[in-house]
């Protein structure tokens, strides 16, 4: 986990931050975080953790605490999310693991959650209500870019059986 | 006492989520305040000497451009010096050796490591900092025209609140008359500022030089800024006009930042005067 936290960190604010697509178009891979970490029954690490990756991009990209505050949104509901997609129980928590789900759920859970990091992200950097189709344009098209990365990855970096 | 302690723990992570969005929200809050914001930014050591690093790597796909900027810059400083010295000499009378007694500002050059445009409240990061004298609140140019203000110093490296972003307010005027406005961002397009403020009776034209006004102790006089794109005609009040810049903002190498020497002097005869 600590490697991933490292990777994901670096990658994220020396390669994706500069890619700006179209001038304003950025994946935000660093929420892969808080689908790959494990659940557990005590979340305060987790939490913290979640917080201290946003708080880190927050540092390179000079936005205040606005990564921290949205990638620790998504890692607080994301049991929700767990018990509505997988309908799992407090006792499945150790054995779960994403590769072992069928694709149709990984694929609600993960935009689920992308969209909610990246609605709430591009709400805060606008700061006012005065380009609100920006927001939304922002969070649709950064969140397809986000997640065909995130899926091309978990599809090259899973081993074939 | 019980029930407290039960509520406690049935809300821990409840809780401590609260308390980490709410010190991750006060963060955000006095990031955009200029006066305030001083713990999350990228000009820390540790930020700084990454972003330094990664500049040191990146900065070779562009050496060739910046090659030809800083020729055509010399080009323009040597005629600025072929003029001035023929003025000398044409003038019989002996030379005061002004600028050593009346020099009003200061260069240092600084090469940006970390540079934003997209977003809506854009922030730079140079390689000087408080070693080398900088402080908050000193203009950052290049030879093409204004780039921001510093805000936060550590001990080597500085972070530049950016024009392009929603917080900055520069004096600006008409290069051909006096008229003068105020200059600010709009958030859209990194290539276009907004002039407002201007007096009505102001005689604008499309294509018309902007510059500094020279009426704030940040920015000297007459530093390009850009050209007049677009006029708003019709009845608003504020009389906005669309500014293009000289400087490409996505594609910015080294920079100069300008201490003004007289600011303390300036600032305090203003505080008298309140």
């Amino acid at each position: 986990m600590a490697t991933l936290f490292i990777f994901l960190l670096f990658l994220q604010v020396f390669v994706l931050n500069n890619i700006l697509f179209l001038d304003s178009i950025n994946p935000y891979l660093y929420i892969v975080f808080v689908f790959l970490y494990p659940l557990k029954k005590n979340r305060t690490s987790f939490l913290f953790y979640s917080f201290l990756l946003g708080l880190l991009v927050d540092f390179f990209s000079d936005s205040g605490g606005i990564h921290a505050f949205s990638i620790l949104y998504i890692a607080y509901i994301r049991l929700f999310f767990v018990r509505i997609y997988f309908r799992k129980v407090s006792a499945d928590y150790p054995f779960f693991k994403l590769k072992s789900e069928s694709f149709g759920k990984v694929f609600n859970y993960t935009v689920t959650l992308t969209v909610i990091h990246h609605l709430i992200y591009f709400s805060f950097v606008n700061f006012s209500f005065q380009n609100l189709s920006n927001v939304f344009l922002n969070t649709l098209f950064s969140s397809i870019f986000t997640l065909v990365l995130y899926f091309l990855g978990t599809y090259i970096f899973t081993k074939s059986e | 006492m019980q029930q407290l302690i039960y509520f406690f723990r049935k809300f821990k992570y409840f809780l401590f989520f609260l308390l980490l969005e709410f010190i991750a929200l006060a963060l955000t809050f006095n990031n955009l305040n200029f006066h305030k914001s001083k713990f999350v930014n990228s000009a820390n050591a540790v930020t700084g000497g990454f972003y330094s690093y990664s500049s040191n790597i990146s900065e070779y796909w562009s050496l060739k451009p910046k090659n030809k900027l800083l020729a055509e810059e010399n080009t323009q400083l040597k005629n600025l010096l072929e003029n001035n010295i023929s003025i000398n000499f044409h003038k019989d009378s002996t030379l005061i050796d002004s600028i050593k007694y009346q020099q009003k500002f200061t260069f240092a050059t600084a090469k940006i490591i970390n540079n934003n445009y997209s977003k809506e409240f854009n922030f730079l990061t140079i390689n000087k900092g408080k070693k080398e004298g900088i402080k908050r609140e000193m203009a950052v140019i290049n030879s093409k025209g204004v780039i921001g203000i510093t805000d936060n110093t550590s001990d080597g490296y500085a972070r530049i609140q950016s024009i392009l972003n929603k917080n900055s307010k520069i004096n600006a005027r008409l290069k051909h008359s006096n008229y003068f406005g105020t200059l600010g961002w709009n958030g859209k397009n990194y290539n276009v500022v907004q002039l407002s403020d201007l007096p009505r009776q102001a005689p604008l034209n499309i294509g018309d030089t902007i510059e500094t006004g020279g009426k704030s102790t940040i920015f000297p006089e007459g530093i390009l800024i850009g050209t007049i794109s677009k006029i708003n005609k019709g009845n608003s009040a504020d009389n906005k006009v669309d500014v293009t810049l000289f400087n490409d903002m996505s594609d910015l190498g080294y920079v100069y930042v300008v201490k003004n020497f007289h600011k303390e002097e300036i600032k305090s005869l203003e505080a008298q005067n309140e």
